[in-house]
């Protein structure tokens, strides 16, 4: 040890090792990054006219946006409150047919072609946006907080059945196994075995999806699925900036509780 | 070189960690500072630095009043006082390297640090401390990936790099087992020497504090009780500091340490015999 | 032992929950259920619109098969829009959320004023959906992939913020305090002592993110900020049901392979 470090001197300099260690593929990766850049700005039909107008154009709508209007707050009210119903009706419907559905999806207590098909159903049902399923339900039962309802339904629904399926998949099967074993029936294992261990996160969860509920409910209004998104997609079409602001703000206070109940009662929940 | 009057500390909780302590440093000693939990070692050492504002009293370091001082002036004092930490404080997910140099970081620019383009010279002062401390070849491990013992050295050599004027060492070996403690204790003191660096040691380790220091310092409730050199800590002056209890056997211990610690361990001889 | 005491030690009926336990919980369960019901009834909704659901749905399925794949060269360029919009608004969040991540965690923010205004950006840009961004954005720069850009970088900053706020929050405190105590400028503290703490967090949300942004910017074009959203939209109000289903099934790859993807990579680098 010693003879190497009288050997040589001490080196002065010292570069931290780089997370690819070879040059050759860092820099080829730096030169990918950099063309992507190049193609996608360049793929982009922007119209730089236009976008370079925005700047005074958005200090001219920060403008009109102050004060914001709340004269008229009856609007304003009946939207909020069909949002919040819908999230509230939506809520309580996804977490009860969720269960079923959950449980079909948990690959170790369920048969095979079972377990597919909830998959494929919940897969399906969380790789489109809520406002694609918005317009869809839009198409099929008309404009109104019906089509809302359904599409927080449906999100609903498959958002909390992957986690009660991941949860029955993740739970302790030797406690399964063990009420089993005392010759139970496939309900009396789901209610002593199943339910005890996964129904606190169940809650967690639904608590949760009644949180993000309230949040897409403000959207879904945009496509003319009900609630306040119907409201303020009109003012920024009517140029109603002010009130556009109020609306804003409206929201912003609305998830804002909404979220403290939601963490206030999973906490409690703990 | 270090003098300290009157020394205040109280939390906004109310307690009184510290009420007037009075301590010179005017040669290059290692300081053992001993004393039971909660007496306030750590608060007397976090008050040197002002990472823990002292409430009352003064702290001088080579004349420089440090209580004083603004935020820009405090920055330039901590260069010149190397810090060790019990819990080690490495910058885990950093290599060695990276950690050992953060002790230059009171004296380079944000974009030196930032590309890690430290001066030659730092460079090679570290190269030499971890040969030092043993790590030498370990520059480019991360910190994450080495033991507790060799943490400690890591931090050893982080604060040894601001070339400091004062070492505050906070419980350098709780962490550590008792061999490994040994080792790491050793290893402060010889380098406090070496570079004529006084040294304020924390340490619960009655025995290895006797063995090891210069002075001793003894902390009770906040008040400093005892003041001298590791022969004159009897009995009587540690149920001053701890409170009765039957001291003989730690004592005892002590002197059976500086059996093993003396002569160097003896992996020399098993070395020899694997070499044949 | 006296007849009481057995009685109190070996109770005859054994109850899982106290009288008193077991009223509380169907208060909850009766509250509950009123909630949802309440919103539902008060939602006003036509259920008859509901009882041909299931024909309209029918109808739907039937034209919408089989998909007119000729149609897939038209919608190719809008569904590369749509993923360059989710990574560039992914980037510029990349660069934005740092610093206010720093101003909202409790142990970095210079001030109480500074950790409000962060506070409050995070969750503005929460609480607004990317849709009602790109409303926004729509009205500034004009129609366009530039406003989808800004659209999900605006909504992503609160997500990504809040998540590396709250690494921030966890650092070991020991390092910190050690890079203080060496005498390191603020900046120093932050990039020595914080920074390498929290990149893993920051590049595994920046890719959950971008995945995220994948699925948000597919709805951009109902607002007309760009990318697939902008075809999808109008061949449904033209009902071509036939291109509608081409393009939900290439929005149905697209979505799985990129979650594919940053799931993979998420693995990789934690």
């Amino acid at each position: 040890m010693t003879d190497t470090a009288t050997a040589t001197p001490t080196p002065t300099r010292w570069k931290p090792p780089s997370m690819i260690e070879r040059p050759a593929v860092r820099y080829a990766l730096w030169a990918v990054a950099a063309a992507y850049l190049v193609w996608s700005m360049g793929a982009l039909e922007v119209d730089w006219g236009r976008v370079a107008q925005g700047f005074p154009r958005a200090g001219n709508m920060v403008a009109r946006m102050f004060p914001p209007d709340f004269s008229r707050w009856d609007l304003l009210v009946r939207g909020v409150v069909e949002s919040v119903e819908m999230a509230f009706a939506a809520s309580f419907i996804g977490m009860v047919l969720a269960v079923p559905l959950g449980l079909c999806a948990a690959g170790n207590i369920m048969p095979r072609p079972v377990y597919l098909v909830a998959r494929t159903l919940i897969v399906l049902s969380r790789t489109f946006h809520e406002v694609i399923l918005a317009i869809l339900f839009v198409k099929i039962v008309g404009f109104g907080p019906l089509a809302g309802l359904l599409t927080l339904v449906v999100a609903s629904v498959s958002f909390i059945s992957k986690m009660i399926a991941e949860d029955i998949e993740n739970m302790n099967m030797g406690q399964v196994e063990a009420v089993r074993a005392t010759g139970a029936s496939f309900a009396k294992v789901l209610v002593y075995a199943i339910q005890p261990q996964v129904l606190p996160r169940y809650l967690g969860v639904c608590i949760y999806r009644l949180d993000a509920n309230i949040r897409h409910s403000t959207v879904v209004g945009i496509v003319g699925a009900g609630g306040i998104g119907m409201t303020l997609s009109a003012t920024f079409k009517r140029y109603d900036y002010d009130f556009s602001m109020a609306i804003l703000l409206t929201i912003i206070g609305l998830v804002f509780i909404g979220e403290f109940f939601s963490n206030w009662v999973r906490g409690k929940l703990r | 070189m270090l003098e300290i009057t009157g020394l205040e500390k109280q939390y906004p909780n109310g307690f009184r960690a510290l009420h007037g302590i009075d301590l010179r440093v005017d040669e290059p000693q290692v300081i053992a500072v001993i004393g039971s939990s909660g007496a306030g070692k750590s608060t007397l050492i976090r008050c040197i630095n002002r990472l823990v504002e002292p409430t009352a009293g003064s702290v001088r370091l080579n004349g420089l009043e440090i209580t004083r001082l603004g935020r820009g002036d405090l920055r330039r004092a901590r260069r010149m006082m190397g810090m060790i930490f019990q819990e080690y404080n490495l910058v885990e997910r950093l290599t060695v390297m990276e950690n050992v140099l953060s002790g230059r970081l009171g004296y380079v620019g944000f974009w030196r640090a930032f590309r890690r383009a430290y001066p030659p010279d730092d460079v090679r002062a570290a190269f030499e401390l971890l040969e030092r401390v043993g790590l030498g070849g370990r520059h480019n491990t991360r910190a994450d990936a080495l033991s507790g013992g060799q943490r400690q050295r890591v931090g050893i050599a982080r604060a040894l790099m601001q070339a400091p004027d004062l070492l505050l060492v906070d419980e350098p070996t709780a962490s550590l087992d008792p061999k490994t403690s040994r080792q790491i204790m050793r290893l402060i003191c010889e380098l406090a020497h070496e570079r004529g660096t006084p040294a304020l040691v924390n340490i619960h380790d009655v025995a290895l504090a006797q063995n090891s220091a210069d002075r001793i310092v003894g902390l009770r409730d906040g008040d400093l009780v005892f003041d001298g050199g590791p022969a004159d800590l009897t009995g009587d002056a540690l149920n001053e500091i701890y409170g009765e209890e039957d001291w003989s056997a730690t004592i005892r211990s002590d002197e059976d340490d500086e059996d093993g610690a003396a002569p160097p361990p003896p992996p020399q001889a098993s070395a020899g015999a694997l070499g044949k | 032992m006296t007849p009481a005491d057995h009685a109190a030690r070996y109770p005859e009926v054994w109850r899982k929950f106290s009288p008193r336990q077991t009223v509380v919980r169907y208060i909850w369960f009766a509250g509950i259920v009123f909630v949802a019901a309440w919103s539902l009834r008060h939602l006003e909704i036509p259920w008859e619109y509901f009882l041909d659901a299931h024909e309209q749905v029918a109808d739907l399925v039937v034209r919408m098969y089989p998909p007119a794949w000729d149609h897939f060269g038209q919608i190719l360029d809008p569904l590369l829009e749509t993923i360059h919009i989710a990574t560039l608004g992914t980037i510029v969040t990349f660069g934005i959320s740092l610093p206010i991540a720093i101003i909202s965690a409790r142990n970095t923010t210079p001030n109480v004023v500074t950790w409000f205004i962060g506070r409050f950006i995070l969750v503005a840009s929460r609480s607004i959906n990317t849709v009602v961004w790109a409303l926004i954005f729509v009205a500034i720069f004009g129609p366009g992939p530039m406003a989808g850009i800004w659209a999900v970088a605006f909504r992503s900053i609160g997500f990504m913020g809040k998540l590396i706020a709250e690494a921030i929050e966890e650092v070991d405190a020991g390092a910190v305090e050690a890079i203080e105590a060496t005498g390191a400028s603020r900046l120093q503290v932050l990039m020595i002592g914080v920074l390498p703490q929290v990149l893993p967090v920051i590049y595994g949300t920046t890719v959950y993110r971008w995945d995220i942004n994948i699925r948000e910017s597919t709805v951009l074009g109902f607002v007309g900020a760009g990318g697939i959203g902008i075809q999808l939209y109008s061949s449904i109000n033209q009902f071509q049901w036939d291109e509608v289903s081409v393009m939900l099934l290439s929005v149905f790859g697209v979505v799985v392979v990129s979650e594919w993807i940053s799931a993979t990579v998420r693995e990789k680098i934690t």
